[in-house]
């Protein structure tokens, strides 16, 4: 099975606290998961700003600035990771260092039913 | 044998097995709860024209694990037509060897565990948990969940195929956790157990007689638990439901009304369950593992040896809560401990500690923490204070027996201040 991590969490980088992971913990977490050959993808994400808006309707594009989902915890990363079933996807998640002070979200890939 | 005879015995079959049936069912069907349900129904329909031939068959679980497994083949076979993943189960489920569903008493046993787990995990809501667990561990009809939580069938329904279809498509395995999990994962089932229980016991009127059925199977989910998995939270659980249940007939007035544990006759309390909860009580002591149910447990197996409210001794239940407090620190755990306190030092004492919590934003809307200042300022005879605590909780209070019990502690405080 294939579920996608998704990375919620604190953007903004408050030098001094104590409980931010430091990168060289996250680099460290992200290749020892593809050594375990866990690993399909990840990466961090460019801070929220940045965030582009795009929706087909009628044929007309529309863009507007910013995330979709608004409020609450911005997005700041994913994983897609392969996994035997939910417990070890659950494992795999609870190592991420950013889940101890945001959240991960798990979701499975669809399969081919 | 006559036929009403072999009914009954047949239904004694279906009584004591289906639920071990399902269970090994579900493993042997790669964790497919519906295509075992469907399988078990098939088998004991298979079970009721074959043995009323030829008699019970020696093992009647094996005989229906195994006729189950290869209804479940022919249903899968028809299904190939439109399904491919049809077509590789069955045949997986063909080239089984006949080991795997080996009649292994401990192989059953696990299998009842991991339905336990399973419909327990706790990536599923609290309510989808509490609803698959009666339905598949404890065989109630979705009709009977329905009306035991007052909810609509048809959401009660949805909520079971929402559960099944996130164990199917999240891939939830079916398995007993492994130790590292296995905290975590207790917790979440024994959660699901007090819940169903507390729903039980926590309402009075009206519907008493469903609910009462709904205490009595977490007891027995707690047992059958306890028999699978010693641990000794599972002890602790399963006594503190005990030790609760047996007040059970002294706790309500025939009209429906509530009566405290002070106010009980304890003449009306379950001896033999009594005995029961506080044998296990020392068991779980024992261990030295002091989780929250075990000490919730063993306060209760003090109040439940007391023969009065006053010979309580409230000393050693006050230390229980500290106790308590350190392990599982809440709230509604220092307003316990509030209350105890007030009965080792008095009134005043169990005030000061109940405005602590107040004053930190704690139990503001808990009609519990006002009913219990109320309850302080009356023994002290500070009566226009507890009437005003007696208003509040009454006007948080939820559930109609509470109302109705606030209400007359209010008219009692009216008529002794018109006197």
């Amino acid at each position: 099975m294939k579920y996608l991590c998704l990375v919620y969490g604190v953007e903004e980088r408050f030098p001094g606290t104590a409980d931010m992971p430091a990168d060289t913990e996250c680099v460290h977490y992200a290749e020892s998961l593809a050594e375990s050959g866990r690993l399909l993808a990840g990466e961090a994400l460019a801070p929220a700003y940045t965030a582009t808006t795009v929706m087909v309707r009628n044929h007309q594009v529309s863009v507007t600035d910013g995330v979709f989902s608004s409020g609450g915890s911005p997005l700041v990363g994913f994983y897609l990771v392969t996994a035997r079933d939910l417990n070890e996807a659950i494992h795999l998640a609870s190592e991420i260092p950013l889940a101890r002070i945001g959240c991960v979200e798990i979701r499975p890939v669809r399969g081919t039913l | 044998m006559n036929a009403r005879m072999f009914q009954q015995t047949i239904d004694g079959v279906y009584r004591r097995e289906s639920r071990r049936v399902l269970a090994t069912l579900i493993r042997l069907l790669n964790g497919n709860f519906e295509l075992a349900e469907e399988a078990l129904h098939d088998a004991f329909t298979a079970a009721l024209s074959q043995w009323s031939k030829d008699g019970l068959p020696d093992n009647p679980r094996a005989w229906l694990v195994s006729a189950g497994r290869f209804k479940a083949i022919d249903r899968l076979r028809k299904r190939t037509r439109f399904d491919a993943a049809c077509e590789r189960l069955a045949t997986e489920l063909e080239q089984q060897s006949s080991e795997v569903f080996a009649e292994d008493a401990d192989d059953i046993e696990d299998d009842r565990l991991r339905l336990i787990f399973t419909c327990c995990h706790p990536s599923l809501s609290a309510e989808a948990r509490t609803a698959l667990t009666l339905r598949e561990v404890c065989g109630l009809t979705t009709e009977e969940i329905a009306a035991a939580f007052l909810i609509p069938p048809p959401t009660l329904a949805q909520r079971i195929v929402r559960a099944k279809s996130k164990i199917r498509d999240a891939c939830i395995p079916y398995e007993v956790p492994t130790s590292e999990d296995l905290p975590v994962r207790l917790e979440s089932v024994l959660q699901v157990i007090y819940l169903v229980f507390n729903e039980g016991y926590s309402a009075s009127a009206g519907e008493s007689v469903i609910r009462a059925d709904l205490s009595a199977e977490a007891i027995r989910i707690g047992r059958l638990l306890l028999s699978l998995l010693p641990d000794a939270e599972v002890m602790g659980l399963l006594a503190l439901m005990l030790l609760h249940d047996a007040r059970r007939q002294a706790r309500t007035s025939p009209s429906g009304d509530l009566i405290l544990l002070d106010q009980q006759d304890r003449r009306l309390w379950n001896r033999e369950q009594i005995v029961e909860g506080c044998g296990l009580v020392i068991q779980a002591l024992r261990t030295r593992r002091f989780g929250p149910y075990v000490l919730q447990a063993a306060i209760a197996a003090v109040h439940a040896e007391a023969p009065s409210a006053e010979q309580t001794d409230w000393t050693e239940i006050t230390g229980l809560y500290d106790v308590l407090l350190r392990v599982n620190p809440s709230p509604v755990v220092e307003l316990n401990r509030a209350v105890a306190v007030a009965m080792r030092d008095g009134a005043e004492a169990g005030l000061s500690l109940i405005a602590d919590i107040l004053s930190r934003g704690k139990l503001t809307d808990y009609h519990f923490a006002y009913a219990a200042q109320a309850d302080l300022y009356r023994r002290q005879g500070n009566n226009a204070a507890a009437r005003d605590a007696y208003q509040r909780a009454h006007d948080l209070a939820q559930q109609e027996p509470e109302r109705r019990f606030l209400q007359a502690r209010l008219q009692e405080l009216q008529e002794q201040g018109e006197t």
